[in-house]
């Protein structure tokens, strides 16, 4: 029972790390070094620097809000499973924290899809997708699967 | 007994050259607007006192560029402004060195100053110690509907959320109320019988 609650809350925090990587680094797109996409855009045009914000992109907007809420939402059902872990009813499922964290799930996918969709009408064709977008497609089945376990899970005593 | 009096002595060393080094502090990147002007801090700790002798140095190096330019020196009480590369007529010194600040104001910002920005300061004799760097990045301009939407998205769903959270406690709330309030009458009820009864009673004794 100890190892079941401890490797789900590993994959709790494993999920909420690799959220606030993907959310936070600026790196969804890659340019040979140079990283960027998500907060601002800096393309390099006859050797010099040309950095942007990225306000023109309405779609790059809704990806930011969807992984911040993503990220806000993962943090909620953490902190919610640690107060149902002492106040739920011997046998009691945890509802609640799965409904946050498959909430989760559900706006990081659409978060992916949205930057997956729109990506190749704005890109070049020597760009490659950076490391932060691979974290984000990632996040998506653990927190799927985190949500589920929290489903199926039930406290004994 | 030698091997763990080694093993002290290397360890102490250690931290005698860590105590006499000088750390440096400058930020770790700089968002500006074309045409604006810029602050780049740089400060540091060290165990000397400030000695009249503390020298600061600032490098840039370009984004792209393998080698970089020294653009700023203060020493001696003096301080010693590029006039000859791209910061010439731009660059201010806006430190404080008795206060061991070293930080310089760079105006009318351009493209062309994207890069990497090293300070570097001495505290004879402390003088052993790494530069650090700040990298700067230029803007265009800030988008005027820069994070609307992003705030407006998160604002909406968080707010639906503590909405649906407050309708829950609020039908909690209400629900207890309301069997509260009927159970009330209820016994209210049970109890005037009863008295009413007794009143019966005591009426034919009197």
């Amino acid at each position: 029972m100890l190892a079941i609650l401890l490797a789900t809350i590993v994959l709790h925090l494993t999920d909420l790390i690799i959220l606030f990587i993907s959310t936070c680094a600026n790196a969804w797109r890659t340019h040979g070094v140079v990283n960027y996409d998500l907060w601002h855009d800096c393309t390099q045009t006859n050797g010099r620097y040309h950095c942007r914000g990225t306000g023109d992109a309405d779609w790059l907007q809704a990806v930011q809000a969807l992984m911040v809420l993503a990220t806000i939402f993962c943090l909620i059902s953490f902190i919610i499973f640690l107060c149902q872990l002492f106040t739920l009813l011997k046998g009691g499922r945890f509802f609640f924290t799965a409904v946050f964290q498959v909430l989760a799930s559900l706006f990081v996918m659409s978060g992916a899809i949205i930057y997956t969709v729109m990506s190749p009408e704005w890109k070049n064709e020597s760009d490659g997708y950076g490391y932060a977008f691979v974290l984000a497609w990632l996040a998506f089945p653990l927190t799927l699967i985190s949500g589920f376990i929290y489903i199926v899970l039930r406290k004994k005593e | 007994m030698l091997s763990v009096l080694a093993l002290t002595s290397v360890v102490l060393l250690g931290i005698a050259s860590q105590i006499t080094a000088i750390v440096v502090y400058t930020s770790w990147e700089r968002h500006a607007l074309v045409g604006s002007d810029v602050r780049l801090s740089c400060s540091f700790f060290s165990w000397q006192w400030t000695s009249p002798d503390v020298t600061f140095s600032w490098h840039y190096r370009p984004d792209g560029a393998k080698e970089g330019i020294a653009i700023f020196h203060y020493v001696g009480g003096a301080a010693y402004v590029d006039n000859k590369g791209p910061f010439r007529d731009r660059l201010e010194f806006v430190g404080n060195p008795s206060r061991r600040d070293g930080s310089i104001l760079i105006k009318n910002l351009d493209f062309s100053d994207n890069g990497t920005f090293t300070c570097d300061a001495k505290n004879p004799p402390d003088i052993a110690g790494r530069p650090s760097s700040v990298r700067l990045l230029v803007f265009e301009k800030v988008p005027v509907q820069a994070g609307v939407i992003t705030g407006a998205i998160i604002g909406v769903v968080l707010g639906l959320l503590i909405l649906i959270v407050a309708i829950y406690y609020l039908m909690r709330f209400l629900v207890a109320r309301r069997v509260f309030s009927l159970s009330m009458s209820k016994h209210g009820k049970k109890g005037k019988g009863k008295e009413g009864s007794q009143q019966k009673q005591a009426g034919p004794l009197k």
